[in-house]
């Protein structure tokens, strides 16, 4: 069985958390360019211009590229043959986290719900953990802000409701977040399973490679009618009008139970930040 | 619409009564910035009747929670943040001579009426481009609240910030759906 020291964990986190909120990675950025070729609103075009030129400027300065560096959402694909030593997993994502937060000089944004009494170092984090074939850890994290999160929902559906019902509630999800949610937005959509299931769906949804289309044709078609019908809104970038409001549809389903219909919507800013590694 | 008009702080009546919802601005001057917590120990203040840590008469309020600043540079990144959740503080701040705010997406009617009343205006910064809106600012200095961390006030010294008129002085609203700039 292979072994694999959690402190190699603890480094691949913190790299990943500076590299994710200081360069956007190529499929978002080529979605972004391409937007700017499509969009036709003079306030569009401005706003993408600035938001393409502050990619420059984020990459060169090693500034974050949006002041809001999210909670820290970490996706782990645990080989069932690896075997972890040296120390607890959640500790050591954790660590990594801690770290790459203070020497990125990320905002801590991390606080108690209720206190509101902030962790003053972004931690902990959001971890979410499958256990896959293999002998290998794949590692994802995915800094999210609370501006698009905030605009996000979940509704359980009536069986009755259908495919109808679910486009009619990812419009009124990006309708009612209007510029809120700082648009053009990738819209992550996960539909049946469980309230949870689908939540979770919703947010896996969105660290696939953006631009990408599910395999199944029928859901592909649906994430392109979508973005077909969501673009036609108006709403355009930072909601101050335009062609552009989504840069990408990304829908998970899962089955479901006979009597439910459950849809999440999880929207995401135009700092769409995913940084994978495989250790 | 759309030529780019200059703005300066302290607001001057003559520059501010120009501005049309839709047009884009070029900000210099000097910006405090405000988010939440901030909002809610100024206006606080101002119900119990005690001073300000700053005059707000013909000021700029920034919505913004930067970064921390890295070694060797001015300030970390600060990109506007939500203005709706800071609505219910806005009006009193106006009373109080507030008149240009900075953050991003609509307004509430309230505050619409408010800034017409007081003749202010609303401008947007484009949410996300904090590090290029960081380019802007050439001096940056704690004013208040320092256990609020990035939520702290500081005085910002800012030059040609890029921004765009969502609410003018005569209430036209760039987000509101009958306006005909906004499709």
């Amino acid at each position: 069985m292979r072994e694999l020291d959690v402190g190699l964990i603890t480094e691949a986190v913190a790299r990943l958390c500076v590299e994710a909120c200081c360069e956007l990675s190529a499929d978002v950025r080529t979605l972004l360019e391409k937007a700017r070729t499509e969009e036709e609103s003079e306030l569009g075009c401005f706003v993408l211009d600035q938001v393409l030129a502050n990619l420059e400027v984020a990459a060169r300065e090693q500034l974050p590229i949006c002041q809001d560096t999210g909670i820290c959402v970490v996706f782990l694909e645990i080989g069932q043959d690896l075997h972890l030593t040296g120390g607890d997993l959640t500790a050591a994502v954790n660590a990594g986290v801690r770290r790459g937060y203070q020497e990125g000089y990320l905002r801590k944004s991390v606080l108690s719900p209720l206190t509101r009494v902030n962790t003053m170092d972004n931690t902990p984090a959001v971890i979410h953990t499958r256990i896959v074939p293999g002998e290998h850890l794949k590692i994802t994290v995915a800094p999210k802000g609370a501006g698009s999160e905030n605009m996000s929902r979940l509704m359980m559906l009536k069986p009755a409701d259908g495919v109808a019902g679910v486009k009619r509630f990812v419009l009124e999800t990006v309708t009612a977040a209007g510029g809120c949610a700082c648009p053009p937005l990738i819209v992550g959509v996960g539909i049946g399973g469980t309230m949870e299931k689908a939540a979770l769906l919703a947010k896996e949804a969105l660290i696939r490679p953006a631009g990408t289309y599910h395999p199944d044709p029928a859901v592909a078609a649906l994430e392109k009618e979508l973005l077909v019908l969501i673009n036609q809104t108006g709403i355009g970038p930072q909601g101050l009008g335009g062609k552009v409001t989504a840069l990408a549809v990304q829908i998970e389903t899962y089955p479901t139970h006979i009597a439910a219909l459950p849809v999440a919507v999880n929207l995401q800013c135009h700092v769409a930040r995913h940084r994978s590694v495989i250790l | 619409m759309a030529t780019w008009k200059e703005l300066h702080t302290p607001a001057r009546p003559e520059e501010l009564s120009g501005l049309t919802s839709g047009d884009r601005v070029s900000l210099s001057g000097v910006v405090y910035t405000a988010r939440d917590v901030a909002h809610q120990r100024l206006v606080a203040r101002l119900e119990a009747g005690q001073p300000l840590p700053f005059d707000l008469e013909n000021q700029a309020l920034f919505y913004v929670g930067p970064s921390p600043t890295p070694p060797g540079k001015i300030i970390g990144s600060c990109g506007p943040t939500t203005s709706s959740r800071l609505d219910v503080y806005t009006p009193a701040l106006l009373a109080k001579g507030l008149k240009i705010m900075i953050g991003k997406g609509p307004r509430s009617p309230q505050v619409v009426a408010a800034i017409r009343r007081y003749q202010a205006a609303y401008l947007v910064a484009t949410g996300g481009a904090a590090a290029l809106l960081a380019q802007c600012v050439k001096e940056a200095a704690l004013v208040a609240y320092p256990d609020l961390g990035p939520e702290a006030i500081y005085r910002l010294e800012v030059e040609r910030m890029p921004l765009i008129v969502a609410v003018d002085p005569q209430g036209r609203d760039l987000f509101a759906q009958d306006n005909p700039s906004n499709k």
